[in-house]
């Protein structure tokens, strides 16, 4: 019982990921016809903004160390530090926090000046044209990221107060057992917000509502004399914010590197998928379930029934899915089912 | 819409001498039995019974939304019909995928032209030749084309039939309209199909290009293919039907040949007081 | 308008192909001004070269996206050295094993993807490529050797060549009936497969066969209404498109009695696919010449440092040369993928058709310098 708990809390974060880039995989895709395959470049994006702002916040001067008396020693102390002492260890403490307050406008231009600079240009054009020229843009990304960071991960630390373990096993008498990292829970709660923010944005202002008609119907939308296309870019903006800021809360869970992207991205393709191209809450769901599942299949139990299921159960899923249920588990009637 | 209302009986009295003489011993192209579809709440078609004999030529008319195109996607296996049965020389079509059907005989021009658009015309009108020589499906990847002079003749041949000729080297996707219609055409009579679906053949056609069209439909019809054409146009449907079938809110109204449905006062009333014919 | 021929001359194919072959094996001869003539580059050349003739098959003739091939690529390595373990040295039996493994294989992801068109299907092959890559990772580790890749070991059993000689001390080479496959003979060998590979997809080309999958990729649905079932021939095209991929890794083994699971990487795929688009999906030669160039760059710039172009822009004044080597640094070297990366979009976005394409248009413009409209009727095939 614990253990089963445990495993569903270890899916529930890599679900929130992963709902958080299919999530703005397929509001892309059902809203603007194109298949993004620098979505995942997105998220990386997002993690190095995390990375950026912890390396602006521990710029640091030599200074002599005190601690070390017998010879003179030097070591680096941030000017935060200095100017601030504790308060700038605070803020310090708190980078990747406080990167989300960059990630966010950062983010948001980026998905600005990528719909009108690449992807409008491509509304038009065939799919297997859309895939290659954001999979050359996911390069180029991912290229200059190594270029400014360094092929290797960087980790980073979440704030000291929240770095330790929760144990939920105690808090719902469920034995010691099911200990779970305070920010693994927090990085849950904050992708349910984002998808909550996203889905209030669409359902309950009118400006999501009109995007929500164009996905249904975009030509009609386009006749009522609504600027579609200007919506068009919020909404890519708006994709890259919720991708980037799923970037930057990942971090503490995985240090980032240059091509984290082009691993999540095939697989938050596999789950807009499974959950069904174009539906937002399919996307979320399926988010959520295919963590789950890769969380269980690697459990020892099961690994020794069925060797390596663990690093293959999610591409079965999809296969299976394509097979028997092209649409996925939410998508509607009839999209591309033949 | 009760089902077969008495004045379509009496307007198919006169046509029951055909169905009678279909019945005994002409032989049966297509058979529609007490067909039924509906969509949603609404009946597309209802209790619809057609027989199409061997080298004729029939019109369905109807004014619009009369169910005319669900009847042509009923007959090609497209939509199965909720009840009733289709059959191709006896052959029921329900199920079939459509290129079964196509290997059968039954053969369908498109409303919209649907041809290769990247092909050059003459390859646009040798696949067709290809599968009626080859089956739905071969694997010859070291035959060489140059070797295929009987498929490229008779490309040919009806491209030429089509005036379409001297263009067989142009990239289909940038003829005009009526152009890609009579290439479809070419694409569906290079098969020499048992039955000849048209949809509406002359549909936006200018009037020069539709008598040519009908010449050239009354050319194919001396050669004994069998046609079920759909059409609005009454100057085409009575320059080339030997039997019309009216169809008026997913009934059939009347049933005859072009000279009986042309009096018949149901099928004025259908059409506004007449004003189409 | 653009016309296509509709009828090459049986001719014209025993001219193109000995000009093909002449080119080819004359490689080392004038590939020695551009720098690129030893055994080594050009046999990459030949192998990427065959990767996406294969690759166009599929994509160019049928447009149907196959994000997945490197899959094959790394299964036929694995079976190549396979057959060196097992049997024999001799390169014919691996290079035929590597092909036949990697064809059933196809058999089998083809089978599966198939069922889907467009995007579905591009992702279909990624995950299932991508499932293999983990699965040379982990549970197939006893056939791939997992991170350590595959290699020829003392131990091997080698069984038909003991039956002839007895173990050496060191490793044996690869040789085709005792001719050691490295240096030129390695590149000959490489290249006579090429040009039969050329043949191949030539014939293909001009087949009724070839002229059906073309169709497929102008309007699918419309074959269904002509007559044809579309699912067996694509089928068709992806297993002989995987058995192209399967012969090119088998041949990596050649030259490199080694086999490692990073071969079947998802960029890797994305490699091949940009070879075809840079060149010109769908013609005939495009897919080489674009698998030349990728290559023959990747060479020329991975090589470059700082110091090299310092020395490079040395004609340059002092401040704007270090400006310029500074914007140049980042494209050259480690920084190769981004080169690769921004020439992917800036071909897709400018030149969908490729070289080829390019190639095209110019020779238009050559021909009616004045004429706006350039709709005279074109012969060659592309």
């Amino acid at each position: 019982m614990d253990a089963f708990v445990l495993q569903i809390l270890n899916g529930l974060d890599k679900g929130g990921a992963y709902a958080l880039i299919a999530l703005g995989l397929t509001l892309v895709f059902g809203t603007l016809g194109v298949v993004n395959f620098a979505h995942g470049a997105l998220f990386m994006l997002g993690a190095f903004c995390a990375v950026a702002v912890e390396k602006l916040l521990t710029l640091s001067k030599q200074v002599k160390d005190e601690s070390i008396t017998f010879f003179d020693a030097y070591k680096e102390q941030p000017y935060l530090e200095i100017w601030w002492g504790d308060f700038g260890r605070a803020i310090i403490d708190y980078s990747v926090p406080l990167s989300i307050l960059f990630a966010i406008p950062v983010m948001l231009l980026f998905g600005f000046v990528m719909e009108r600079g690449l992807i409008r240009h491509f509304y038009k054009r065939s799919h297997a044209e859309q895939i290659l020229v954001t999979f050359g843009l996911a390069i180029v990304l991912q290229e200059i990221i190594k270029a400014a960071f360094g092929a290797n991960p960087i980790p980073q630390a979440a704030p000291e107060p929240v770095s330790g373990s929760a144990n939920i096993g105690a808090w719902f008498g469920l034995g010691e057992a099911v200990v779970y990292p305070y920010w693994r829970l927090i990085y849950l709660f904050f992708s349910l917000s984002v998808i909550g923010g996203v889905f209030a944005f669409l359902n309950m202002t009118t400006y999501g509502m009109v995007v929500r008609a164009g996905m249904a119907d975009r030509e009609t939308v386009g006749l009522l004399g609504i600027n579609i296309q200007k919506r068009f870019t919020v909404v890519f903006g708006l994709a890259a914010v919720a991708a980037g800021l799923a970037g930057v809360m990942y971090t503490p869970i995985l240090p980032p590197d240059y091509h984290m992207g082009m691993d999540f991205l095939v697989l938050s393709f596999v789950v807009v998928v499974v959950g069904g191209m174009g539906s937002l809450p399919g996307a979320v769901a399926a988010g959520f379930l295919l963590g789950i599942l890769q969380s269980f299949s690697s459990m020892t139990e099961v690994k020794s029934i069925i060797p390596g299921i663990d690093q293959i159960i999610i591409y079965l899923i999809a296969v299976a899915v394509l097979l028997v249920r092209p649409r996925g588990l939410m998508g509607r009637k009839g999209v591309m089912e033949s | 819409m009760s089902t077969q209302t008495a004045p379509a009986t009496s307007a198919a009295t006169s046509a029951a001498p055909a169905i009678a003489h279909s019945a005994s011993g002409a032989p049966l192209v297509l058979n529609v039995t007490d067909v039924e579809k509906n969509f949603g709440g609404l009946k597309a078609l209802n209790n619809i019974n057609l027989q199409i004999e061997e080298g004729k030529t029939h019109a369905i008319i109807g004014p619009n939304g009369a169910g005319k195109s669900t009847l042509l996607n009923v007959c090609i296996g497209r939509i199965p019909p909720d009840r009733g049965v289709v059959e191709f020389d006896g052959v029921p079509l329900t199920g079939m995928a459509p290129h079964e059907i196509n290997q059968i005989g039954v053969v369908r021009v498109f409303q919209t032209p649907e041809i290769f658009p990247d092909l050059s015309l003459l390859h646009n009108v040798m696949i067709p030749a290809l599968s009626k020589r080859e089956g739905a499906f071969r694997f010859n990847p070291f035959r060489s084309l140059a070797r295929e002079h009987e498929i490229r003749d008779d490309a040919e041949h009806v491209l030429a039939d089509m005036n379409l000729l001297e263009k067989k080297d142009l990239e289909a996707g940038n003829l005009s309209r009526g152009d890609k219609r009579r290439l479809e055409l070419a694409m569906g009579l290079v098969q020499r199909p048992r039955l000849l679906l048209l949809d509406e053949p002359t549909a936006g056609m200018s009037r020069h290009d539709t008598n040519r069209t009908i010449d050239l439909l009354k050319r194919i019809k001396e050669r004994g293919m069998t046609k079920v054409i759909i059409e609005h146009d009454m100057h085409v449907v009575f320059s080339l039907a030997d039997h019309i079938t009216v169809l008026a809110q997913g009934t059939i109204i009347a049933e005859g040949t072009p000279d009986q449905v042309r009096g018949n006062p149901k099928v004025q009333e259908a059409y506004l007081g007449g004003a189409h014919l | 308008m653009p016309t296509t021929p509709s009828f090459p001359k049986l001719q014209s194919e025993l001219a193109i192909m000995a000009v093909f072959a002449a080119a080819v094996l004359t490689m080392p001869l004038w590939m020695a001004p551009f720098g690129a003539a030893y055994p080594d580059l050009l046999q990459k050349f030949a192998i990427y070269g065959i990767f996406a003739i294969g690759f166009n098959l599929l994509f160019g003739l049928t447009g149907y996206l196959s994000f997945g091939h490197a899959a094959f690529l790394g299964v036929g390595s694995y079976a190549a050295v396979w057959s060196f373990k097992l049997f024999t040295m001799n390169v014919l039996p691996a290079v035929v094993f590597g092909t036949l493994v990697a064809s059933l294989f196809a058999v089998l992801i083809g089978f599966v993807a198939l069922r889907r068109a467009g995007i579905y299907f591009s992702i279909l092959t990624l995950a299932l490529a991508q499932m293999s890559y983990n699965m040379a990772y982990s549970v197939l580790t006893p056939i791939t050797n997992g991170e350590t890749g595959l290699q020829l070991t003392q131990n091997d059993p080698r069984m038909i060549d003991h039956m002839f000689v007895d173990r050496g001390a060191g490793l044996p080479s690869t040789n085709l009936f005792g001719l050691e496959m490295s240096g030129y003979p390695g590149f000959y060998f490489c290249a006579v497969v090429l040009i039969i590979a050329f043949f191949i997809s030539l014939r293909i080309f001009r087949s009724p066969f070839g002229l059906k999958l073309r169709a497929i990729k102008s309007n699918q649905t419309r074959m269904g209404y002509t007559g044809f079932n579309t699912r067996p021939h694509l089928l068709f095209a992806f297993i002989i498109s995987g058995g192209f991929a399967g012969l090119a890794g088998s041949l990596l083994a050649i030259t490199d009695p080694l086999a490692g699971a990073e071969r079947m990487q998802w960029t890797a795929s994305g490699e091949v696919v940009l070879m075809t688009i840079l060149g010109g999906a769908g013609t005939l030669v495009g897919p080489l010449l674009g698998a030349g160039l990728i290559k023959y760059f990747e060479n020329i710039f991975s090589a470059f440092n700082d110091s090299t172009l310092h020395e490079i822009f040395a004609f340059l004044p002092d401040g704007l040369e270090s400006v310029v080597v500074f914007l140049v640094s980042p494209f050259v070297g480690e920084g190769w993928h981004l080169t690769l990366g921004a020439l992917f979009m800036v071909i897709v976005i400018f030149l969908p058709g490729g070289i080829m394409e390019g190639l095209r248009r110019l020779s238009r413009l050559v021909r009616r310098p004045s004429a706006g409209r350039a709709d005279q009727p074109q012969t060659q095939e592309g």
